[in-house]
C-alpha cells in the first residue's frame, strides 16, 4: 500500500517504553498525534527519520510507500521534516540552502538554479536567492525551510509543531500553505501538536496520546 | 648500546649522577620551584575568578590576559628579565632619585639562587592557563544561580564563590593543574633564562648533559632524566595527598556558615595581581620592542637617548632560516594535528563512542610526563637506529605536544555544534560525509583555526624538543633566542624574542580574520565561533 504505515511502532528508552503507536496516513491525508510535551509525540517523528537518539530502541515496522524504513540511515528515508525551528544552514545564502535539499539528479548550475528561482517564486520571495538567511524575518524562513524539504522530493511530510514560534496571523497563513502544497503534491502528513487549531487546519484523523 | 661504545649493563651513570656535587640542591630547586609556582598560580586564578567572575570587570580581565596565553615562554621569560634585571626597567624608574643607583646593581635578581625570579615567570605564564581553563569549565557548573542563592542567603562574592563553585570548579580543572606542577617542575627555556646557575635546576643539567660533546654524559643525561621523572611523580602523589587532607577542613569550613561579607580589599587585591600578570607580559613585550630598536641606551635613562633599526637590519637575513624552519615545523604539526582531531572527533560522533575519563588522560599524558625526562631518551633511540638529523622526527616530537592542545581546544565546539543541523540535513537525503564538508565543517571553521592557531603556538614555542631531537642542528627562532641568551646581547635577544612572538600572533590574527572575512555576508554565523 502507498503512504506511511507504522505498525505496532514501540520506542524504548533503556527498558521503559516510552511510546507505541499503530496509524497508517494515506497520500494526501493527514493525521494528527496530539498530547501534552514529554509523552513523546517527536520521539515518533525520529523513529521515522531515522535518527533516534542511541540508547532508544525501537519496535515494530515503518512502511513508507509499502517499503519497509527500518535499519534504512535517514539520507535514505526521503523523510521530510519541519521543525519548531527552520535550521537553516546559517553560512549557506538562501539559494544554497534550497541547493542543498534539491536531489542531485537534477544536474547543471542553469538549471538547478532555474528551479530555485521557481521554487522562490512559488512562496513569493522572488529575488531573495542571495540573501543570507539570517535577514529574513520569521515567515520567510519558514517558507524558506518548507521549500527546501519539498524540494528534496520526500515521500512523507513529518511536521514536529512547525507553527509554533510564528504569530497568530503568520500562523494562519503557514498552516494553510504547508497543507495545500503537501495535499497537491499527493504526500501523506504526520503532524504531531499541542494546538488543537493545528490539528483542525490539518483536517484528517486525531490520535491522542496521554 | 654500542652507538655510543657501552654494551654492557651497569649503574655507572646513576653514580656519575649521584657523585654530581649540585644534585641535592638542583632537585630541590626542581620540587621547591614547581610547587611554589603552582601554588601561586592557582591561588591568583582562584582569587581572580572569585572576585570578578560574572561581572564587567571579569570581561576586562579576560580580555587582557587571555591574549598572553600565545606569548611564548622564553619570549615571556625574556620579557621578564628586561623588567626586573638590575638594570631593567623598573630599577631604571626608580634610580637614581629613589635608589640613589648611578649604575647597575650588583644584585642577581634574575638567576638568583632560591628561583624566585623563575617562579614569578611560571606564575605569570600560568595563570593565563589556568583561567582559560577554568573559564571553559565554568558554564557547566552554572555559577551564576550557585552566587545568586549564596549571596541571597547573606555570603561575601569571594567566600560564597570559593564555598559553592570552587569545589566544583577544581573537580574539572584538576588535569591542567597536574599538568601546570609537571610544566613548572621542568621547564628548561624558563628556567636557562631566569632560573639559577650554580647549580641550575635539575631540568636544565639533564640538558647541559645531553647537549655536551662527550656522549658518556648522555648517560648520566639519561640517569637524571629518570630522576626528574621521579621526582614528578613524587610532587603529583604529594599534590594529591594535600588534596586529601585538605578535603576534611574545607568541608568543615563551608559548613560553619562564615560568610565574610567584607571583602572589597581582598577583591581588589585580586585585580592588582592581574593587572600585575597582564603588566609583566605586555610591560617585558615592550621593553624588547624598545631594546631591540635602542642605539646606545645609558643606565638610568628610562627611554634609549635615539632608535635605529640596527639591529633589525643586522639580525633579519640571520633570522629569515630559523623563521622559515619553525614556520615550516608548526604548520606541518598543526596540519597533523587538526586531522588527526577532527578525524576523531568525527569518528565519534559517526560512530557515538564518547572517550571517558581513561582516555582524557591518555591525551594529558604528554603535558604530565616531563619533556625532559624523556626527550633524551628519544634520541638516543634516534641515533640507536641510524636517523640523523631530519626535519620529520622534530616534526613528530612537535606533534606529541601540539596534539592535546589542539584536541582540548577543538572537542568542546565540535561536541557542542547543534545535532539538529545534522539532522535537518540527513532527512534532506545528505549522506555523512556530505554533511561532513558541507555542513559541519564550515559552520566549524572558526573553531578550527583557532585550534591551528593554539597548535601553532605551542610547536613554535617548543624549546626541547627541537634542541634534543633535532641534535642541536635544526634551528628555529626558539633556539636561537636560547642560544643567544647567554650572551646577553639585550638587543638581539629582545629581535628574537618579539620575532617569535610575531609568528604566532600572524597566527592568532589569521584565525580571527579569517572566519570574519569569509562569512562576511552571513549574519547567523557571528557568535557561532
Amino acid at each position: 500500500m502507498t503512504g506511511l504505515e507504522l505498525d505496532n511502532l514501540q520506542i524504548w528508552h533503556n527498558d521503559t517504553l516510552v511510546v507505541g503507536l499503530t496509524a497508517s496516513v494515506a497520500p494526501g491525508e493527514a493525521l494528527t498525534v496530539m498530547g501534552p510535551s514529554g509523552v513523546g509525540k517527536s520521539t515518533i517523528l525520529a523513529a521515522i527519520t531515522g535518527t533516534l537518539p542511541p540508547n532508544f530502541t525501537q519496535v515494530g515496522t515503518i512502511r513508507l510507500d509499502g517499503k519497509t524504513l527500518n535499519g534504512l540511515p535517514p539520507q535514505d528515508r526521503h523523510t521530510g521534516i519541519l521543525m519548531q525551528e527552520e535550521l537553516l544552514f546559517p553560512h549557506m545564502s538562501v539559494a544554497a540552502n534550497l541547493a542543498f535539499g534539491l536531489p542531485a539528479a537534477i544536474k547543471g548550475k542553469a538549471a538547478r538554479m532555474e528551479r530555485i528561482c521557481a521554487a522562490l517564486s512559488e512562496i513569493d520571495l522572488d529575488g531573495f536567492e542571495h540573501r543570507d538567511p539570517a535577514t529574513l524575518s520569521g515567515g520567510q524562513k519558514a517558507r524558506v525551510a518548507l521549500m527546501r524539504v519539498l524540494l528534496s522530493e520526500p515521500r512523507v511530510l513529518l511536521l514536529d509543531e512547525p507553527f509554533s514560534r510564528l504569530d497568530a496571523a503568520l500562523r494562519d497563513q503557514m498552516r494553510s500553505l504547508v497543507f495545500d502544497r503537501a495535499h497537491a503534491l499527493g504526500l501523506p502528513v504526520l503532524l504531531v501538536t499541542h494546538d488543537q487549531a493545528d490539528a483542525d487546519a490539518a483536517g484528517g484523523e486525531v490520535v491522542t496520546l496521554a | 648500546m654500542p652507538a655510543i661504545g657501552r654494551e654492557d649493563w651497569d649503574l655507572s651513570a646513576f653514580r656519575a649522577l649521584f657523585t654530581w656535587p649540585g644534585l641535592p640542591e638542583a632537585a630541590r630547586l626542581s620540587l621547591f620551584t614547581g610547587l611554589i609556582a603552582t601554588v601561586l598560580s592557582l591561588a591568583i586564578t582562584t582569587l581572580i575568578l572569585a572576585s570578578w567572575h560574572g561581572t564587567r570587570i571579569a570581561h576586562w580581565v579576560e580580555a587582557a590576559l587571555s591574549p598572553l596565553l600565545a606569548v611564548p615562554h622564553a619570549a615571556a621569560a625574556f620579557g621578564l628579565a628586561f623588567l626586573i634585571a638590575p638594570s631593567g626597567w623598573i630599577s631604571r624608574a626608580l634610580s637614581p632619585w629613589l635608589t640613589g643607583w648611578e649604575r647597575p646593581p650588583d644584585l642577581l635578581i634574575t638567576n638568583d639562587p632560591n628561583g624566585l625570579a623563575l617562579i614569578a615567570g611560571l606564575v605569570a605564564k600560568e595563570v593565563p592557563f589556568l583561567l582559560l581553563m577554568s573559564l571553559a569549565a565554568l558554564p557547566q557548573i552554572h555559577p551564576r544561580r550557585c552566587m545568586i542563592v549564596a549571596q541571597t542567603l547573606g555570603y561575601g562574592r569571594v567566600t560564597g564563590w570559593m564555598k559553592t563553585i570552587f569545589p566544583q570548579l577544581y573537580k574539572r580543572i584538576r588535569l591542567p593543574v597536574y599538568a601546570v606542577l609537571a610544566y613548572s617542575m621542568s621547564v628548561v627555556d624558563m628556567a636557562m633564562i631566569l632560573g639559577p646557575n650554580t647549580p641550575p635546576t635539575l631540568s636544565v643539567q639533564i640538558v647541559r648533559w645531553s647537549s655536551a660533546p662527550d656522549l658518556a654524559q648522555l648517560l648520566t643525561a639519561s640517569a637524571g632524566a629518570l630522576l626528574q621523572a621521579a621526582l614528578v611523580v613524587a610532587a603529583l602523589a604529594l599534590w594529591r595527598l594535600a588534596e586529601h587532607l585538605a578535603r576534611a577542613p574545607a568541608r568543615r569550613w563551608i559548613g560553619t556558615g562564615v560568610r565574610s561579607k567584607h571583602d572589597l580589599s581582598l577583591r581588589v587585591f585580586a585585580l592588582i595581581l592581574a593587572a600585575a600578570i597582564a603588566i609583566a607580559l605586555f610591560g617585558g613585550l615592550l621593553g624588547q620592542l624598545i631594546w631591540s630598536l635602542s642605539g646606545f641606551w645609558s643606565f638610568p635613562e628610562v627611554l634609549p637617548d635615539q632608535l635605529s633599526l640596527k639591529t633589525w637590519s643586522k639580525q633579519a637575513p640571520g633570522m629569515a632560516n630559523p623563521a622559515l624552519t619553525a614556520v615550516i615545523i608548526a604548520g606541518t604539526a598543526t596540519a597533523m594535528a587538526v586531522l588527526l582531531t577532527i578525524a576523531c572527533l568525527e569518528a565519534e560522533t559517526r560512530l557515538g563512542l564518547y572517550p571517558g575519563r581513561k582516555a582524557m588522560l591518555l591525551l594529558y599524558l604528554p603535558l604530565l610526563i616531563p619533556q625532559v625526562s624523556f626527550l633524551p631518551g628519544l634520541r638516543v633511540l634516534l641515533v640507536q637506529v641510524g636517523i640523523g638529523v631530519h626535519l620529520w622526527p622534530v616534526v613528530l616530537a612537535h606533534l606529541v605536544f601540539v596534539l592535546p592542545y589542539v584536541f582540548l581546544s577543538l572537542s568542546d565546539p565540535y561536541r557542542a555544534w547543534d545535532t539538529r543541523y545534522t539532522r535537518a540535513a540527513a532527512t534532506l537525503g545528505a549522506s555523512p560525509s556530505r554533511i561532513f564538508w558541507q555542513v559541519r565543517l564550515p559552520m566549524l571553521l572558526a573553531p578550527i583555526l583557532t585550534a591551528a592557531a593554539i597548535g601553532f603556538a605551542v610547536s613554535v614555542a617548543q624549546y626541547l624538543p627541537t634542541l634534543l631531537v633535532g641534535g642541536g642542528r635544526i634551528t628555529t627562532l626558539t633556539t636561537e633566542a636560547l642560544a643567544l641568551s647567554s650572551g646577553g646581547n639585550r638587543r638581539i635577544i629582545g629581535a628574537y624574542a618579539l620575532a617569535q612572538t610575531a609568528l604566532v600572533v600572524v597566527g592568532f590574527a589569521l584565525a580571527i580574520l579569517v572566519p570574519r572575512l569569509v562569512w562576511s555576508n552571513r549574519r547567523g554565523m557571528k557568535g557561532l565561533a
